[in-house]
């Protein structure tokens, strides 16, 4: 593993994309292919099966170290990575063994199946035979995602300068539920027929916030409108009388939307449409929350598939007749898709997502302030020419969201970060009055910078009133703007509502506690959106 | 039961007996400071008492004050308390304060380190029943490297720089850290380049005695062109100002102990860290608490809570005081 830790201390020791790249790109030039197969599965987000626990882990490493468990697990929130602290509380190897990322990998997965007794010892024995930075990444392989300051575009992008690959050809043979047992380097990267896989999704195209005004964008007749809806990003595939049904995050998501067999009902097979799924209702979508019941599920109960029916809001066609169409002008595209739909029976799960007629930008900014009124959460403008890109890529897709919603609330706990945030206070608990009382309604971490995130830290660590463990809770004083994208009832949380992507829009210092909003102010909301 | 030899109030730690405070950062009348930073060394007090080799900083940063100074080892009486000054091994001058009242002993540490860095007084232990001490690095997760491999990859980074054109901006506090850096790289890589805060800080202590190596601050009309294979040393509030901007091309670095995790390092989005502390790591400071002997421990700054109960598992009487002492420079607000 020194080869993967070398490259671990080249990417960890600089700020440099091109740098980071370049040291990626000479590590799959020259390590072995189980290696390198490895590292492109970590790196985009395969890891293997969890061998241990993360409280296992913290008794060894105590038991070995000579500690009682309570110091490693206090110091764990200071160092803000479990992996590293235990890395850091282990005494000096006994010896140096230098075996292959894959070697260790094949260990861990050897210790998922052995009995408690076995894996301890295996563990250890490994922690005793590696240096510190070696240790580190052998348990992050155990703890969890890898993320290490890579993202999958830079390393793909390592990928293709390493082997001369096309960069949109390699991140579409790298989608799917591959995992280095069931390809090896060559069927994955360098194989004439990657499409072998029927199930492999598309790239999905992304969209960045549109900050400035639409007319920066020029004519308005060469651009397309859509709503925004707020459900989850899919890609719908039917190929060879199979089904198969993706979300943005890579994730296939067929089981939980059995609902979606039925479109090979209606659609020839080779056919790739990218949409919103949504929760259903009459000829509505219904908010967010009606789909967080099937996330993560295997099987869905009839009474959520009877009560919340998941509906596929077409907006683009990827594979048309077996064909990757992708290089085509969305407006082609978005033709073609138009007629495959267009008579399609509404027995079908699946509806267009209507486009907007419009002949000027404020024509169509008078569309979007009404969005709120159809469920949706603003507008989306796409480049009539342009092709479906793989990711993100600034100028052709734009997303322009409503004004969040905001309120000002009270700052009433203070935790620790991880990572890079690890030893600031960065994660707060928020209230709003009722009465006399603060009801706390929201946990927020972003939105603020790094200076910001200092200061609140300076004063946090002087202002403590009481611990409760690693969290902080303070005199409320401080005045911060929360945004939020959505509001709905919860009977899970004292306030009775939750919130849709809170963050602190700003720290209002102008404004004393007193003057923060109310649970009252909430309701209202609540009735009026919710 | 007596009273005890040290009181801890509003305005620091207090010895009844004797009328004094040592490092108070309320306004006294009496002061006794352990080493010339800031939070240990404030202005405003009536008198002050340090070990020789501290008066000439402390001077320097606080101006015209009225000063005494002692030897380290030398006994002195003050109202009902003998006083004496030993070794900490933190910066160039810095004491240990030992306090003694009928018979019972107590040690203000101040910080400290306990191993030896080649430029100031190595730290000495000092027997007593009641100790002081800091926890900046009271975690486990803080274990020093010797400083000889530090220095070796501080050098090699140097001479990669060097190599390749770029100007090594090695940030780090400018009393103390500064020159044990200097002290401690290899001379023969290249000249090293002073920011006027680290030179007047170099000139203080040249002044009283201190071999340090030849360096050259950086002046408007610095060229680095003329300085080729030249380390620039800093303080970290100079990087990324446009002081930092006329050395081109940089490759910035970082020495403090808290460069020991990865996400402070990340945080500082320097290219390097390097792991190079003037406070005790997790080893040194339960070493130094052993070897004093003592029953009682105050735990002042740090990661005082969990120091403390650390202590008190290993059979120490330990508690936390609240002060107004900070920890290592460049993380001093931490969670």
């Amino acid at each position: 593993m020194k080869r993967f830790a070398r490259l671990f201390a080249a990417i960890d020791a600089t700020t440099r994309t091109s740098v980071k790249v370049a040291a990626l790109a000479a590590y799959f030039a020259d390590a072995p292919d189980n290696d390198r197969l490895w590292t492109v599965a970590l790196f985009s987000g395969r890891r293997p099966r969890r061998a241990v626990t993360a409280t296992r882990l913290r008794e060894w490493a105590a038991e070995r170290a000579g500690l009682p468990v309570w110091l490693v697990e206090e110091s764990h929130p200071v160092v803000g990575d479990l992996a590293e602290t235990i890395a850091l509380v282990l005494p000096p190897p006994e010896r140096d063994e230098d075996r292959s990322l894959s070697h260790w990998i094949d260990v861990l997965r050897d210790v998922a199946k052995a009995p408690e007794e076995a894996r301890k010892t295996a563990v250890l024995a490994a922690w005793s035979a590696m240096d510190t930075p070696r240790r580190f990444l052998f348990n992050k392989l155990i703890t969890g995602s890898f993320r290490v300051g890579v993202s999958r575009k830079l390393m793909t992008r390592a990928l293709a300068q390493a082997t001369a690959r096309d960069e949109a050809e390699l991140a579409h043979r790298l989608m799917g539920d591959w995992t280095p047992d069931n390809v090896t380097w060559h069927s994955l990267i360098e194989a004439e027929d990657p499409t072998a896989d029927a199930s492999r999704p598309y790239p999905f195209c992304l969209a960045h916030p549109l900050e400035a005004a639409p007319d920066t964008l020029g004519a308005p007749g060469g651009w397309l409108a859509e709503w925004k809806w707020d459900g989850i990003r899919g890609q719908l595939i039917l190929r060879d009388g199979a089904w198969h049904l993706w979300s943005r995050g890579e994730e296939l998501i067929s089981d939980a939307f059995p609902e979606f067999a039925r479109a090979a009902d209606f659609l020839p097979p080779g056919t790739v449409i990218d949409g919103e799924v949504l929760a259903w209702e009459g000829e509505q979508p219904l908010p967010f929350a009606a789909l967080q019941k099937r996330i993560g599920r295997k099987s869905v109960p009839k009474s959520v598939l009877q009560q919340a029916p998941a509906m596929l809001y077409a907006y683009d066609l990827l594979e048309w007749q077996g064909e990757d169409i992708r290089a085509r002008p969305m407006a082609e595209r978005r033709s073609i898709l138009d007629s495959l739909l267009e008579n399609l029976s509404t027995d079908a799960p699946i509806r267009r997502s209507p486009l907007l007629r419009f002949e000027t930008w404020d024509d169509l900014a008078a569309q979007r302030a009404t969005a709120r009124d159809r469920r949706s959460e603003g507008l989306m403008l796409k480049q009539a020419a342009s092709p479906y890109h793989a990711g993100r890529r600034r100028g052709d897709w734009w997303k322009w969201k409503l004004d969040p919603f905001t309120i000002d609330a009270v700052m009433i706990y203070a935790q620790s970060g991880s990572g890079r945030r690890a030893n600031l206070f960065t994660d707060f608990t928020f209230a709003v009055w009722n009465g006399n009382d603060l009801v706390p309604f929201t946990k927020a971490y972003s939105g603020l910078s790094d200076e910001e995130f200092a200061e609140i830290t300076r004063w946090v660590s002087r202002h403590t009133r009481q611990r409760f463990g690693p969290v902080r809770q303070v005199t409320p004083t401080h005045v911060f703007e929360i945004a939020f994208e959505g509001i709905q009832a919860s009977s899970r949380h004292k306030s009775g509502v939750a919130l849709r992507f809170p963050r602190m829009a700003r720290w209002r210092k102008d404004k004393p506690v007193q003057e923060a909003n109310t649970l009252d102010d909430l309701k209202a909301m609540l009735a009026a959106y919710g | 039961m007596r009273d005890p030899v040290l009181t801890f109030t509003s305005n620091g730690i207090f010895c009844p007996a004797g009328g004094f405070y040592i490092d108070p950062w309320g306004r006294v009348d009496r002061a006794l400071i352990t080493h010339g930073h800031s939070d240990h060394a404030r202005p405003g007090h009536a008198r002050y008492l340090c070990t020789e080799a501290a008066a000439p900083v402390i001077r320097h940063r606080l101006g015209d004050i009225v000063l005494e100074t002692i030897a380290y080892g030398e006994q002195r009486r003050i109202g009902d308390a003998l006083v004496s000054f030993h070794p900490a091994g933190h910066v160039p001058g810095s004491a240990q304060i030992r306090v003694e009242v009928s018979g019972e002993i107590a040690v203000v540490s101040g910080d400290y380190k306990t191993t030896p860095d080649g430029l100031c007084e190595p730290f000495e232990p000092v027997r007593c029943h009641s100790f002081v001490s800091e926890s900046t690095f009271g975690l486990p997760v803080f274990r020093w490297r010797p400083q000889a491999e530090v220095a070796a990859e501080i050098d090699a980074w140097w001479r990669d720089c060097a190599a390749q054109g770029v100007t090594p901006l090695l940030a780090a506090y400018s009393f103390g850290k500064a020159q044990r850096l200097m002290a401690m790289l290899d001379p023969s890589i290249g000249p090293i380049l002073t920011h006027g805060a680290v030179e007047n800080t170099n000139a203080v202590l040249r002044a009283q005695g201190l071999a340090l190596p030849q360096t050259i601050q950086v002046t408007p009309d610095t060229k680095i062109a003329d300085h080729r294979g030249a380390l620039v040393l800093a303080p970290p509030s100079a990087l990324g100002t446009p002081w930092a901007r006329r050395f081109g091309a940089v490759s910035g670095g970082f020495a403090s102990g808290w460069m020991m995790l990865r996400g402070i390092r990340r945080r500082r989005a320097v290219d390097r860290g390097f792991v190079v502390s003037d406070h005790a790591d997790w080893d040194g400071l339960n070493e130094a608490i052993r070897e004093t002997g003592a029953e009682r421990v105050y735990v002042t700054h740090g990661y005082t809570e969990i120091f403390t109960r650390w202590l008190n598992t290993q059979g120490y009487d330990a508690q936390v005081v609240r002060t107004e002492f900070r920890g290592e420079a460049g993380e001093e607000d931490t969670a």
